[in-house]
């Protein structure tokens, strides 16, 4: 069996943005980046697949500039096999990278999807769900857990954190399956693993050998730094809270 | 102008972030026509019906029993040419299904939405709300999830709408219904409770959290929690509240045990009052907090649960 997994590199979940001054975006000069976290459960959940015999081959993919390439390596470290680079500095939606990914998939065939649930810079939550309707493949939305059926390896049982509790579905394969946070804890690479990721085969493949185009249908017209709250006030005691709750704030 | 509102519910009943994303929806126009899809769900397509839209299209049958993505998907693309735009709540429910619609539309999706400042322009949060996009759909239909707490909610029509039903038959392939299990408790529900009690890693353990329970009872609170206390198993996932989890603006906030990482504030820095409860002067929770105690929260939170119940007592 073949994963696919597509990766974005983002600005490190640590780091505190800052907008920049024109308004135009976020400042990503000096800054620390990273492999998106939510892609780096996907990754781990692909190698443990791998590790239990289920999967052969983990694929990675990354759309986006350069640098995207320092993030396909460090996945690589992680376990995967081989890697695409889709070259482009061009701002993406959530669509254009899914269509992107439709051919990807359409080329390379992969059994499996794992994408990440969402990418942590622009929250938006989209790209494996709009994968799957674009493959018109099952989807797994929120995994929290994977399982394989004994009896057919075809099939995954996948447990989806949902808003009020947890849902089990079993989807067949060829799926989308994006990941949550409690579906496993990503390791580290170690040193031998970087040093022999280096090596691993990476192609790069521009965006016009596919027949996506890539238009600004939903265009950022500018970027701002939320409303900041008003300073607060620092009690002493729990008697001084209750009585802000109750005579300030009139909440009790 | 014309929206189609997809219907969060239970097949019993109608989500209450419905009122919500219908107050959103009326900022662009007042022709509103809500999708109601499930199995048995006529008590649902009722409630929808109380609500100042235009109609009310319910699609009952069995297939549609769970909301499957799958099929309420194509089932709304069925249905969507009339309409300029498609919402539904940005809950784990709406995100599960727009952008699959989106897919079979061919169009973009805009999530979260925050405001809406024309037909095609909103505002959104990006980077777990340490920022805010202005952005422009150019597609044809306009898709979007909306995040309740950010909307006031529509009022209550006084004429029902009518109610068309809908025969359109699509299974959900390649996918199956195992089991659910749902987080079920006495308390307000977390998303839209006007009071909120967190706790975090700093209750310390799943018998200690029970302190944080004790003093949402005494507050007829919600009960959230962070992201370190559900990995640690003090509560179960759905408690979860930041960028990741849910995202809630109560009229008050109290934190307990919690340090303010960035995607815990992201969820709850639109509540009206925060106050916070933790013995590391330098936690950031400190930052966003309008009142803060700093206090081991082991003796705070049960003095000041005491402190409640003697003012319950007096004003009865
Ligand atoms: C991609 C990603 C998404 C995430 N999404 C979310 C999310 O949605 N929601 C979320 O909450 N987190 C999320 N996180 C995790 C987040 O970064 C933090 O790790 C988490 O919020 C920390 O939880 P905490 O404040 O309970 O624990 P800690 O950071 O460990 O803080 C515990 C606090 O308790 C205080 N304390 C300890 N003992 C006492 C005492 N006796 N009295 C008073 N105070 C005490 C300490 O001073 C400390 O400040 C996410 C992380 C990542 C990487
Ligand atoms: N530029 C990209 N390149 C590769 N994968 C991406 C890209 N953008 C998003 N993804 C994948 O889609 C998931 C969800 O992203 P999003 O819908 O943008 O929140 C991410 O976790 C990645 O797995």
């Amino acid at each position: 069996m073949k994963i696919l997994v597509p990766l974005k590199r983002v600005i490190d979940y640590h780091v505190r943005i800052k907008v920049k001054a024109d308004g135009s975006g976020i400042d990503t000069n000096q800054v620390k980046m990273s492999i998106n976290p939510f892609d780096e459960i996907a990754i781990e959940a692909a190698v443990q697949l791998k590790e239990q015999g289920i999967a052969h081959s983990i694929v990675l993919v990354s759309i986006g500039e350069d640098a995207c390439q320092e993030s396909l390596r460090a996945g690589l470290a992680l376990g995967a096999d081989c890697a695409i680079h889709i070259k482009t500095n061009s701002p993406l939606s959530p669509f254009v990278v899914a269509s992107l990914l439709k051919e990807v998939v359409e080329r390379e065939k992969p059994d499996c999807v794992i994408a990440g649930k969402q990418a942590i810079d622009g929250d938006h939550n989209q790209v494996g769900q709009m994968l799957a309707g674009l493959l018109n493949w099952p989807q797994a939305t929120f995994a929290s857990a994977i399982l394989v059926k004994q009896n057919n390896p075809r099939v995954f049982e996948v447990t989806r954190e949902v808003d009020g509790g947890s849902t089990t579905i079993e989807i067949d394969l060829p799926a989308v399956i994006t990941t949550d946070l409690r579906l496993n804890i990503p390791r580290y690479a170690t040193l031998p693993e970087l040093m022999k990721a280096k090596h691993k085969p990476l192609t790069v493949l521009m965006p016009d050998e596919f027949s996506v185009k890539i238009t600004p249908h939903i265009e950022r017209l500018s970027v701002r730094t939320p409303a900041a709250r008003k300073k607060g006030v620092r009690l002493k005691t729990v008697a001084e809270l209750v009585d802000v709750l109750k005579h300030t704030e009139g909440l009790l | 102008m014309s929206v189609l509102l997809l219907a969060e519910h239970n097949n019993q009943h109608l989500s209450t972030s419905m009122e919500n994303c219908l107050g959103a929806a009326q900022q662009i126009t007042n022709t509103v026509d809500i999708l109601v899809a499930g199995y048995q769900c006529g008590a649902v397509a009722k409630e929808a019906s109380e609500l100042p839209v235009r109609q009310v299209l319910v699609a009952d049958n069995l297939c549609y029993e769970y909301g499957f993505a799958e099929n309420t998907a194509p089932l709304i693309a069925t249905l969507a040419k009339p309409y300029s735009h498609i919402m539904a709540p940005a809950s784990t429910f709406g995100k599960d299904i727009i952008p699959r619609l989106g897919a079979l539309l061919g169009v973009g999706v805009l999530s979260d939405v925050i405001t809406i400042l024309d037909e095609r322009t909103i505002e959104r949060p990006i980077y777990a709300g340490n920022a805010i996009e202005t952005v422009k759909s150019h597609d044809p239909i306009i898709l979007m999830t909306i995040r309740p707490t950010a909307f006031q909610s529509a009022c209550k029509s006084t004429q029902p709408a009518e109610i068309i039903p809908i025969d359109t038959v699509i299974e959900a392939s390649g996918v199956h219904f195992c089991s659910h299990s749902a987080t079920t408790s006495k308390r307000p529900e977390l998303s839209s409770a006007q009071v909120v009690v967190c706790g975090g890693r700093g209750l310390k353990s799943k018998e200690q959290f029970a302190l944080a329970f004790e003093l949402a009872d005494s507050l007829g609170a919600a009960l959230g929690a962070t992201r370190a206390a559900v990995d640690a198993g003090f509560v179960p996932n759905d408690y979860q509240v930041g960028q990741t989890g849910k995202i809630i603006a109560p009229q008050l906030y109290i934190g307990i045990g919690i340090s303010g990482a960035i995607q815990h504030i992201a969820g709850i820095k639109d509540s009206k009052i925060i106050i916070a409860i933790n013995h590391d002067e330098n936690a950031p929770i400190f930052d966003v907090a309008d009142y803060g105690l700093l206090a081991d929260l082991f003796t705070a939170v049960p003095e000041l649960i005491q402190l409640l119940r003697d003012k319950g007592e007096k004003s009865c």
